[in-house]
């Protein structure tokens, strides 16, 4: 259960939110700043990324929910997101795609885990100076948002039927306060 | 541009609500004073090995405090450092947070609490800590590179102790050679 007095009926990071919104604010328009934009690397790239970061943190929570928007982003395509999260190298993604999940999984590590050869692997596969910098700020941020997940024990829902249906929220309109002041979605037969 | 001030000013549109996240929770209204976040930042930086960020907060930290041995022993040894015991609490979760959230026990948070330590403070704590550890990961991650000469540490110092963490509007132009 979580360390803080937060609000039982939100799940993970949404609670904590609604605990301070002041500070969710900034947090949801740097997720859509850099999650939601297709420059370069797509939404699904970057969904990707972060789902691959969590899954590296073992952060429960934010592996399945970030997982869940990638796959609305790939026409449902689970098994493609399950071989990324734990065998990216073997993955039918671009070798591009590979090259940033490498560096993502240094970043986790620590900064310095990056390597010149790293970097210049990625660049001879085609990215770009903004694809390497995206990369390595969404490790980095994730691996903010992991912390800030289980280092207050947020609660994390063990019904995974329920992370594809705040996937398709933010899958249709994005980061920002509304994932916690809006309803949160229920599947069809629940609650009338 | 050293650091992390070269990364803020490449990508301004990212660069702004991490701003704004920094401000609020470093600089806002908060029952912790600016001095002991600033040491949650320190005790962070320091934890992940980031030589730009463990000098430029301890620097701040240093400024606000008014002397140059509470952040060293901070740093050396939360136990014995000059702090209260509510503060080694929060450094103490800082500090695991820093390593992962899953190392936050419910032992070191009953700690805190036992110490007086509020929801709220817990909760910041958590998340500067957090925060920092994006920091950390950003100035490191893309190799930056750290200042020729460690006077630039007193400039930034006194720049996030008096100016906070927002974007001057000549941006870093009076720190360029």
């Amino acid at each position: 259960m979580p360390h803080i007095n937060v609000d039982e009926n939100l799940p993970g990071i949404r609670a904590l939110m609604a605990f301070s919104p002041a500070s969710a604010t900034p947090m949801g328009e740097l997720a859509n700043l850099l999650l939601r934009s297709n420059d370069s690397l797509s939404m699904a790239d970057r969904e990707l990324i972060a789902t691959h970061v969590s899954y590296l943190n073992d952060c429960f929570y934010c592996q399945q929910s970030h997982g869940a928007i990638a796959v609305c982003y790939l026409d449902g395509n689970t098994d493609l997101v399950e071989q990324v999260k734990k065998d990216y190298a073997h993955a039918l993604i671009s070798d591009k795609l590979k090259a940033l999940l490498s560096i993502a999984a240094s970043v986790q590590k620590g900064g310095k885990f990056v390597t010149p050869e790293q970097i210049a692997a990625a660049k001879e596969l085609g990215a770009t100076d903004r694809d390497i910098h995206d990369t390595v700020l969404i490790a980095a941020a994730f691996c903010m948002f992991n912390r800030y997940v289980d280092g207050l024990a947020a609660n994390t829902p063990t019904d995974l039927a329920s992370y594809p249906l705040r996937a398709q929220q933010i899958a249709d309109k994005g980061y920002g306060n509304h994932i916690f002041s809006n309803k949160q979605p229920v599947h069809e037969n629940e609650g009338v | 541009m050293p650091g992390i001030t070269g990364l803020l000013e490449y990508r301004k549109d990212s660069a702004q609500p991490i701003r704004d996240l920094t401000q609020l929770l470093l600089r806002g209204p908060s029952t912790l004073s600016e001095a002991d976040r600033e040491l949650i930042a320190t005790v962070v930086s320091y934890g992940n090995q980031c030589t730009f960020c463990t000098t430029a907060h301890t620097a701040a930290a240093d400024l606000l405090i008014g002397d140059h041995q509470t952040a060293q022993q901070v740093k050396e040894d939360i136990e014995t450092a000059p702090v209260s015991e509510k503060m080694k609490a929060l450094l103490t979760i800082s500090k695991l947070t820093g390593q992962s959230g899953k190392n936050v026990t419910t032992e070191v948070i009953e700690r805190a609490k036992a110490a007086g330590a509020t929801d709220i403070e817990i909760h910041d704590t958590v998340l500067i800590a957090a925060l920092f550890c994006l920091y950390n990961r950003y100035v490191d991650g893309l190799a930056t590179a750290l200042p020729d000469n460690l006077g630039y540490y007193d400039v930034l110092a006194d720049r996030i102790v008096n100016h906070g963490y927002t974007r001057l509007p000549q941006g870093y132009d009076h720190l360029k050679k």
